[in-house]
């Protein structure tokens, strides 16, 4: 498929100095994550034209957006990206309706219409229409925020933290609502993340930013299996697998997992899920050894790198999917853990975090 | 008594003393002055004479300076340029300027000898002892008070919102009018209300640049004035009257900006 946002970026903003290359493809998510001020929102911003870098090229669907050395530069307004900003940024003295009628101006009256209303009933909004968003839950002012920037059909999605404003509870059902609207996107979309559970959950690929630069970028679970650094390896924490989850025995969930393999875990879930789990929690025998453990979960697998985190090393595997332990460097030498060997993966029921998508 | 008790207490007798002190001339006022001799006050011509040109006159002040005032503030707010600091400076220099030194400064400038003077005659405009006078000596002290307001207002208002509109089509000026307007009205008509107050009260700048003739430039402070070497119960009057149009202005204000939940100025 034809990259179709292509951006390239080099600018130096106060102590930050950006240098990025990045490409969405057409219905696929990137995920941007890294730790805060790593210059993730700035690439949203110089994407929509909010923030014009010194050198940079931004290019979308064969359209050029930007190209400092050719002195193009699009104002934001004839970009037209869907822009979710961290805090919402709703317009206050309008209702909900009005506000995802808001880029719709240059539409008749009665497609407008029919355009705000068939977004605001896919997101439950419906009855909550003629409010002002001082009155919606933070649930709702999100909803709203990402109906809006859909409503005019954009070329690209800019989410920047969509999540990071709600509470726990309400995070998880707006992840799932956000990982829909991605799937039916159609169009390339980029997530700024600081969470890398989030980042695996919500984007097809994730590109790890640190200090202006992207220091790596791959697959979700790539990422965390093989860490290009001691960097991203810390950033990446979690492992995340995914799979079908449906009641097992024993009053434990069982997870079928996408490739083969199957896991338990005492997290109640069905359907769709992402398995997450910490590489410390995961344990590492000889093939060999079938000892029996406490530990219900166990995957054979193959050993495809090892990286020194501190005192740590993390060593990534290849099962049905790419997952990574975390052991010390004592365990390295007497498991004699190296490139190519095989090793059991188990870890508890217990550890195994289940998050619906 | 303890010592956050004795705090307290001292907190309420200055809060009492400033009620008292502020709002005893008002109320001298009106004790002075009986309703129907208010009434009386408005079946004098003269005085009708100078209320309808005060009203005149300070709408045409407060019609220009939101004009003219609007975008300057929006520019001042949102906008990083050279010397920002120094023209928010400038223009809040009014504020500090006593009435009868902006008056002598109008003159310099506008009057017939000022330095803009042949510049205005050539072009057939009169100022000095003309109503229009008194419309420049109003929009000279009363503009500061909005464009203070109006660039609090607008730099309140959250750069994102500006950026989502942006992002939603619509350009500068069109977000300018149907996002960044609505969320600072609040402090833009707080604004409005107190140079629209303090033009209505105008007295000094006026008397020195545009002078005092009935029904040209003689506004209700100076015509108060007038009558108050002799006739004191009819400037108390007049005084009276004037009190009440500005109050119901503020209080117009206060409902005019109840309603509606966008974000308050400062």
């Amino acid at each position: 498929m034809a990259p179709l946002l292509h951006v390239e970026a080099r600018t130096q903003l106060g102590d930050l100095e950006l240098e990025t290359a990045l490409v969405a493809r057409t219905g696929e998510c990137l995920a941007l994550a890294g730790p805060s001020g790593a210059g993730k929102s700035t690439v949203l911003r110089i994407v929509a034209g909010l923030l014009r870098p010194e050198h940079g090229v931004v290019r979308c669907d064969g359209r050029v957006w930007l190209d400092t050395t050719a002195g193009v530069d699009l104002p934001p307004e004839r970009r037209c990206c869907g822009f979710v900003f961290q805090d919402y940024a709703l317009f206050e003295h309008l209702t909900a309706r009005q506000n995802v009628a808001y880029g719709l101006r240059d539409r008749p009256r009665e497609e407008r219409r029919v355009r705000a209303d068939g977004l605001l009933e896919r997101f439950e909004l419906l009855s909550r229409a003629d409010a002002r968003p001082a009155t919606l839950s933070g649930g709702e002012r999100q909803r709203v925020a990402v109906a809006r920037a859909l409503a005019p059909e954009p070329n690209v999605l800019l989410l920047d933290e969509p999540l990071s404003a709600l509470d726990a509870r309400t995070r998880a059902r707006a992840a799932r609502e956000l990982a829909a609207v991605l799937r039916d996107a159609g169009r390339p979309a980029v997530l700024v993340t600081h969470d890398f559970t989030e980042a695996a959950l919500l984007g097809d690929r994730v590109a790890v930013l640190d200090r202006g630069r992207v220091v790596q970028e791959g697959e979700p679970a790539e990422l965390a299996a093989a860490p290009a650094s001691a960097f991203v390896a810390d950033f990446t924490g979690a492992v995340v697998l995914t799979g079908a989850a449906r009641p097992g025995p024993g009053g434990l969930t069982e997870v079928e997992l996408d490739g083969g393999g199957r896991v338990r875990s005492t997290y109640q879930a069905e359907g769709h899920v992402a398995v997450s789990l910490f590489p410390w929690e995961i344990l590492l025998d000889p093939p060999e050894a079938t000892a029996t453990s406490s530990a219900r979960n166990q995957l054979v697998a193959e050993i495809v790198s090892l990286t020194t985190v501190g005192g740590r090393v993390r060593v990534g595997l290849a099962a049905s999917q790419p997952l990574a332990a975390e052991v010390t460097a004592d365990a390295v030498r007497e498991l004699d853990l190296r490139v190519g060997g095989r090793v059991v993966a188990s870890w508890k029921a217990t550890a195994t975090r289940l998050i619906v998508v | 008594m303890t010592g956050p008790r004795v705090f307290s207490v001292l907190l309420g007798l200055a809060l009492a003393g400033a009620v008292v002190f502020l709002t005893l001339p008002i109320v001298a006022i009106f004790i002075d002055t009986s309703p129907g001799r208010l009434v009386e006050s408005l079946g004098d011509p003269t005085a009708r004479e100078a209320l309808r040109l005060s009203l005149e006159t300070t709408a045409l002040a407060l019609a220009i300076i939101v004009l003219a005032g609007t975008p300057a503030a929006y520019l001042m707010a949102t906008r990083d340029f050279r010397g920002r600091a120094v023209v928010q400076t400038l223009v809040e220099l009014p504020l500090v300027l006593p009435p009868a030194a902006a008056g002598i400064g109008l003159l310099a400038a506008l009057g017939p000898r000022g330095i803009l003077g042949g510049t205005l005659e050539r072009a057939g405009v009169e100022l000095v002892l003309q109503t229009a006078g008194v419309v420049v000596a109003l929009v000279l002290v009363a503009a500061p008070f909005y464009l203070r307001q109006a660039e609090a207002a607008f730099s309140a208002v959250p750069t994102s919102a500006i950026a989502a509109s942006r992002t939603l089509g619509a350009g500068e000026a069109s977000t300018l009018l149907r996002v960044v307007v609505p969320t600072a009205r609040p402090g833009l008509i707080a604004g409005a209300a107190l140079a629209w107050g303090r033009a209505l009260g105008e007295f000094g700048a006026t008397l020195m640049f545009a002078g005092s003739f009935r029904g040209v430039t003689q506004t209700v402070p100076l015509a108060i004035y007038e009558r108050f070497s002799v006739d004191f119960p009819a400037a108390l009057a007049l005084s009276a009257v004037l009190v009440c149009v500005s109050f119901a202005l503020l209080l117009a204000v206060k409902l005019l900006t109840g309603r509606g939940g966008a974000v308050a100025a400062r």
